[in-house]
């Protein structure tokens, strides 16, 4: 970026990316904020006109706006924490050097290539089925009673799948985190009288923390926001039902666009808020 | 005390020996340098006796003790590495106090230790910076502050000096000397720069291919080298090495003769030859001489600024009472 000439070049280059990147944003944005405050029943009379900000209102007081932002914190927080400490301890047994280190990479791998529906449809019928499934074969196996997980462990079933998912994502983010670690630091901690646990905290862990704050940023947004996952298996019922699942329900199931469309309002103000805090903490941490 | 000894220590990485049987005793309160090319053995000499590596057979007693099976933070040593291995997410204090930390020391003495260091070392300004606002030479006596606190019987140096610039490392080596001088405790020091070998050590062990080819002090190698490795790796510029016809002059294989043990006369020398690229450092002047009728090319040194260019015709007269002399083994004759 040198001359006048060049720097404005790339921003005439630059422009058709930004300009199809600001439509694509500003466009849906300006859609759902316009609906939010409009009455707009797609089966019972279409567009009614303005509202205000009754649609706001009445979101909030709905008994299920809570419950339904407690849901979606409780699968972000167990998430998160499943896979970071997991993650941690999977980057590091991969990082020992063995036979075969490539496939089981590889393996490892594997789930988040896996489309979320098609995982979470595997794991319901394959795994949590309390008649077919492998876990009620395992439960008869030691003659115990099949647990019908999706209705009865709702919360931990699906925390569980979304963890499968995830933790591929967060070992790899980790694994490359441990390969820089310059192993003369190990060693030097070594001949300064550390053993193996105190290697792990006061080294191995502080070398990971960028590491680990950027796998925490990119999950929760992600993270926020998962809706097939519950879709396909309780269908936001046994206390499953998150924020995102709540609006599809207000749009798609009770028809109430203008509702739903103020629910998606305040999903941008949550998002934001975590988004700014995690942004601070992440600063904090990539500056050193 | 610091007394280590190796006995018979072999090392091997599969089927490959790099270590044979290697006998070796370093006294108390000596400075050792390792010295030999890169490749050579030195640093896993060196990782045997701190522990990091496990020998293959043989024993190392230090102080007397067997310390073959002891786990590294057991042997009393501390170590200086190449690349500092400074912890960064902490400050320079808690660097230097990690080692007493572990062994946990009260908290009082460990802030006497790191404050007394931290004078020795003229780091008392920087003790709540990190590493990484640190320049290499602060870094490397960062490093060095770590390994005193702990009070070791021995330090080891992995080629600490050869992250730094040429002036700095000047510097650095003339405080590692002053500091040993100060705690007269052991020191081992691994290094491919014979320059720092022959400035610091009492003792030096020159290494090649896992081999100790001569131990003995700076001076003792110079004057005396064993083989024709050691006489062409010790000094600077490198010993003139001839074969052939004028070695022959000498019933030797192989004679030595050092670049400044050779004068240049007006006329009628023993060699005469054409100047090549003569190397201009104001006190004293290399010339690399082509054209005598030998086999090599050959390097004198003269002092001062002697005014001779490029293609000039040279006259030179070894002096014969320095001549080193080699048999067909490379061995010395004396």
């Amino acid at each position: 970026m040198a001359t006048k000439a060049s720097r404005s070049a790339a921003r005439v280059m630059m422009a058709p990316a930004v300009i199809l990147l600001l439509g694509w944003m500003l466009v849906p944005l300006m859609m759902t904020l316009w609906f939010s405050f409009r009455t707009y029943l797609p089966l019972r009379g279409g567009d009614l006109g303005w509202t205000g900000f009754d649609n706001y209102v009445r979101f909030v007081t709905s008994s299920a706006f809570w419950p339904a932002v407690q849901t979606t914190l409780i699968i972000v927080l167990s998430v998160l924490v499943i896979t970071v400490v997991l993650g941690i301890f999977l980057a590091m047994l991969l990082d020992q050097p063995m036979w075969g280190q490539g496939i089981v990479r590889i393996l490892v791998i594997a789930p988040f290539f896996v489309m979320p529906t098609v995982s979470a449809l595997v794991w319901k019928n394959m795994f949590m089925d309390p008649v077919n499934g492998i876990f009620s074969h395992i439960w008869r196996f030691f003659g115990a009673d099949p647990v019908s997980w999706l209705s009865d462990a709702a919360m931990p079933s699906i925390i569980m799948i979304v963890s499968w998912q995830w933790l591929p994502f967060a070992t790899l983010i980790l694994l490359t985190a441990i390969q820089s670690l310059d192993s003369e630091q190990l060693e030097a901690a070594e001949m300064d009288g550390a053993p193996k646990v105190q290697r792990f905290f006061y080294i191995i862990l502080p070398h990971l923390a960028r590491a680990i704050t950027i796998v925490i940023l990119i999950q929760t947004i992600f993270l926020l926001a998962i809706f097939a996952e519950i879709f396909v298996t309780t269908g936001g019922a046994f206390g499953t039902r998150t924020l995102s699942y709540l609006i599809f329900q207000r749009v798609l199931e009770s028809q109430n666009i203008g509702l739903g469309s103020a629910g998606g309002v305040y999903a941008i103000i949550l998002a934001n808020i975590v988004a700014i805090f995690l942004m601070r903490i992440v600063g904090k941490n990539l500056d050193n | 005390m610091g007394q280590i000894q190796l006995k018979q220590v072999t090392k091997s990485f599969g089927e490959v020996q790099v270590i044979p049987p290697l006998d070796l005793t370093i006294e108390d309160g000596e400075f050792t340098v390792f010295v030999g090319p890169s490749g050579c053995g030195k640093s896993t000499l060196l990782r045997l006796i701190a522990g990091l590596e496990d020998i293959s057979s043989g024993h190392i007693e230090i102080d007397g003790k067997d310390a073959t099976d002891l786990v590294p933070a057991k042997r009393g040593l501390a170590m200086v590495f190449q690349s500092y291995a400074l912890y960064p997410h902490m400050s320079v204090r808690k660097n230097i106090a990690f080692p007493l930390r572990m062994a946990k020391m009260d908290q009082a003495e460990i802030t006497r230790r790191v404050e007394s260091a931290a004078s020795v070392l003229n780091l008392t300004d920087y003790l709540d910076r990190r590493p990484g606002q640190l320049s290499g030479g602060q870094r490397q006596r960062v490093a060095i502050g770590r390994a005193i606190v702990r009070e070791p019987a021995a330090f080891l140096f992995d080629e600490p000096l050869s992250n730094l610039d040429a002036a700095l490392r000047v510097g650095m080596r003339l405080e590692i000397s002053e500091l040993h001088k100060r705690l007269e405790t052991t020191m081992i020091y691994v290094t491919h720069d014979q320059v720092e070998a022959m400035t610091m050590a009492d003792k030096i062990v020159v290494l090649q291919a896992g081999v100790i080819e001569q131990v003995g002090s700076p001076l003792e190698l110079y004057r005396a080298p064993r083989n024709t490795f050691v006489a062409g790796f010790i000094g600077s510029p490198k010993m003139n090495l001839l074969t052939g016809a004028e070695a022959a002059k000498y019933d030797a294989t192989t004679i030595g003769i050092r670049p400044e043990h050779i004068d240049v006369v007006e006329a009628d020398g023993a060699w005469q030859g054409t100047v090549g690229v003569a190397e201009h450092l104001g006190s004293d002047t290399f010339f690399h001489i082509h054209n005598t009728g030998l086999a090599e090319t050959i390097t004198v040194r003269a002092i001062g600024d002697v005014n001779l260019k490029h293609g000039d015709t040279i006259h030179l007269t070894p002096r014969a009472e320095e001549i080193h002399r080699f048999d067909g083994q490379g061995l010395r004759i004396e």
